[in-house]
């Protein structure tokens, strides 16, 4: 699909979207299915207070991660929102 | 005053609470009554998710199925809470963009296709149903365990009050009872579980505890835990007997299960634009995360307390507790703890003495000594338990019981929101009577909403005779992960995805994860044969893989989706530029 009738600020705007939407999924991938799941028995020799820290992520970090990550984007696509104009406060 | 009179006080109040919320928001027009007038505050809308999202079982079950299952019951924990980042980052602020009512209205609007429509009614309809015959259990359960009622009865008041709001106020109704659920409900998860903190640990957030040591001793709780468990024959609390790979594809399965779940993604319509939606899955989160990272610390707080004050105890039996316990402990033995006792009567737990030597052992499969184990509780009891555990006053258990109850009623309401849109404004106004006034279609939609709420009732009561409602949960998350998600997704993120690859993806994923579902848990199917050794909770994640790939597949080799389409897509990704365009839009102008 290469023809498209939206103006290029729009395309601009919506590339911005998905690269932020992509890093955040890394950071939301490395934190629940790396650190909680993948290479929790690596992080388990680790402790964090009386905890294994690969342990703790999957039952308490990967949830403060996600919290920080929806956090992120919405402060992110506001920004973004306000740099195209697109606000509609 | 006793508990029980206590659980009857605060279940009227909060009941009486949820029929006064739901007359003074009675729903006027379709509008009011499917969206809430699509003008609901972002942070009330993340606390009516919240309530939406944490059912009976969030409740009740969650915290004991993690005591039991140690770091195994990660799955949940990631599972239901990850979902919100895929919500809020790839589905909400789009879907509400795209400004319609319901789930299979943005199926059949994107994809120009009625029977698009109908393949998501039945996907919406089924995931809706089999999550609501375990609402209505739970209903069933609470009533009949703490206040005496018969289980029956139970579901019967139960469908008089979720009736009153769904069928007066609608989502709007509905949002505001959800709103005061939420309160109710967090507030009976919290208060027992920052006394139990105190209890092991020393410390008053539960949070905080669970990385601390054991008040008074020089160890961490979790390592003492580990100690106390695998000394008894049982696995390490922090570690698991399942396959990496099928802890990793059941998590995936309810990450992408709970953002394709329609009572939830409806809730992102009620709010004013994109960025609200944003916003709100965001505080949905926040308010779901204060339970879900609660939920484990209760859960390994309850296991060692139980073993602990349980296992080798004296049983008590028959005599006035008191003075038995009082003889016991008067001989140097320790006699069973009070609770225990109280909660016999439910058989949540039990004690059968093998050996009889009058103690209770708890031993796991790998016991040391070669004992059998004696003592079996159900995984909702430390919940329950938890008040008189801590030793709480009699109207904490109240607060508890209402706690389950508004869980369980608020999760019922948000799916027969799904069930009774499906059917009103689907069924009736978008395929068979598309010249229907909007008055006539509110009347439809309390109809439709007064029908599903008995249909739910009827299927709570069979539900009680089957018991096999925990496994077909299952059947929900595989079956919206496999079937709706990916066309949603798609719809949004890939402008040729056309009506034909829409279809065969919804039908695809939908036969498959049945079928492989249907075979494990009902059809004899032994785990020896899953595949890739993945269990029927994680198909949903493989299958999702397979529909998203024939969506793609099919799409190409057919033609691409009309251009006013395309442009419908472009606009939905920008916010504040969407136009109505022909087609997708000659039904129903976008909100």
């Amino acid at each position: 699909m290469s023809e498209s009738s939206q103006p290029e600020s729009a395309k601009a705007y919506w590339r911005a979207t998905i690269r932020l939407t992509l890093s955040l999924f890394v950071v939301w991938f490395v934190a629940s299915f790396g650190a909680g799941i993948l290479f929790r028995p690596f992080l388990d020799q680790f402790s964090i207070g009386g905890a294994p820290l690969g342990f703790w992520f999957a039952q308490q970090g990967a949830i403060y991660v996600f919290v920080v990550l929806i956090v992120v984007y919405c402060l992110a696509m506001n920004r973004l929102e306000r740099k195209f104009g697109l606000s509609e406060e | 005053m006793d508990q029980s009179a206590w659980s009857f006080l605060f279940v009227g109040v909060t009941f009486a609470m949820y029929i006064g919320i739901a007359i003074w928001s009675r729903a006027a027009s379709t509008d009011d009554f499917y969206v809430a007038g699509h003008d609901v505050h972002p942070v009330v809308n993340g606390m009516a998710t919240a309530a939406d999202w944490m059912s009976a079982a969030s409740f009740l079950s969650m915290a004991g199925l993690i005591a039991f299952l140690g770091y195994g019951g990660s799955v949940y924990l990631m599972g239901w809470t990850g979902g919100y980042v895929l919500l809020a980052l790839l589905l909400a602020p789009y879907l509400r963009e795209f400004g319609k009512f319901t789930v299979p209205d943005f199926v059949g609007d994107r994809y120009y296709s009625g029977f698009a429509r109908i393949v998501a009614v039945v996907c919406a309809l089924f995931v809706s149903f089999t999550y609501i015959a375990g609402q209505m259990k739970g209903v069933g359960v609470a009533f009949s365990g703490f206040l005496g009622i018969q289980y029956e009865w139970g579901i019967g008041i139960g469908m008089v009050i979720v009736f009153f709001y769904a069928v007066l106020g609608g989502m709007k109704g509905i949002t505001y009872t959800q709103v005061a659920q939420y309160v109710v409900l967090i507030f009976a998860y919290t208060v027992p579980a920052i006394f139990i903190s105190l209890i092991i640990t020393d410390h008053a957030i539960p949070q905080i505890g669970f990385v601390a040591n054991v008040a008074g001793e020089n160890v961490s709780m979790l390592a003492k835990l580990n100690t106390v468990i695998t000394d008894l024959g049982f696995l390490e609390y922090t570690s698991t007997e399942k396959s990496t790979a099928d802890i990793f594809c059941i998590t995936a399965a309810l990450m992408f299960g709970t953002a394709g779940l329609p009572h939830v993604i409806i809730r992102f319509f009620t709010v004013r634009n994109a960025a609200a939606a944003r916003v709100s899955a965001g505080w949905a989160l926040v308010f779901i995360a204060v339970l879900y990272t609660t939920a484990p610390a209760v859960g390994a707080f309850a296991r060692l307390n139980f073993v602990e004050t349980v296992n080798e105890a004296t049983y008590v039996s028959g005599g006035d507790y008191a003075e038995v316990a009082a003889d016991i402990s008067a001989r140097g033995d320790t006699p069973v703890p009070a609770w225990f006792k109280n909660w016999e009567e439910t058989g949540l737990v039990s004690f059968e003495d093998h050996n009889a030597d009058g103690r209770m052992q708890i031993r796991g499969p790998d016991a040391p000594d070669g004992l059998a184990n004696e003592v079996s509780a159900n995984n909702d009891i430390f919940v329950l338990a938890n008040p008189e555990i801590a030793q709480l006053p009699g109207w904490v258990i109240g607060l508890v019981v209402a706690g389950g109850m508004a869980a369980a009623l608020s999760t019922a309401a948000g799916l027969l929101m799904v069930i009774s849109s499906a059917v009103s404004h689907d069924i009736c106004r978008r395929t068979l009577f598309k010249s229907m006034s909007d008055k006539a279609e509110l009347t439809v939609a309390r109809v439709a909403a007064a029908g599903a709420v008995v249909a739910a009732g009827l299927l709570g009561l069979f539900a009680s005779q089957l018991g096999f409602v925990a496994q077909v949960v299952a059947f929900a998350f595989g079956l919206a992960a496999a079937s709706l998600f990916p066309i949603i997704f798609l719809g949004i993120f890939w402008k040729r995805m056309n009506r034909e690859g829409a279809i065969v993806s919804m039908l695809v994923g939908l036969i498959a994860t049945f079928s492989y579902i249907y075979y494990f848990k009902f059809g004899g199917g032994s785990p020896e044969d899953y595949w890739f050794g993945v269990s029927p909770e994680g198909i949903g994640f493989v299958f999702m893989w397979l529909s998203l790939a024939v969506g793609v597949v099919v799409s190409l080799s057919t033609k691409p989706p009309p251009v006013e389409i395309q442009e419908l897509v472009e606009d939905i990704r920008v916010p504040g530029t969407r136009r109505v365009h022909g087609q997708a839009d000659a039904g129903m102008r976008p909100i």
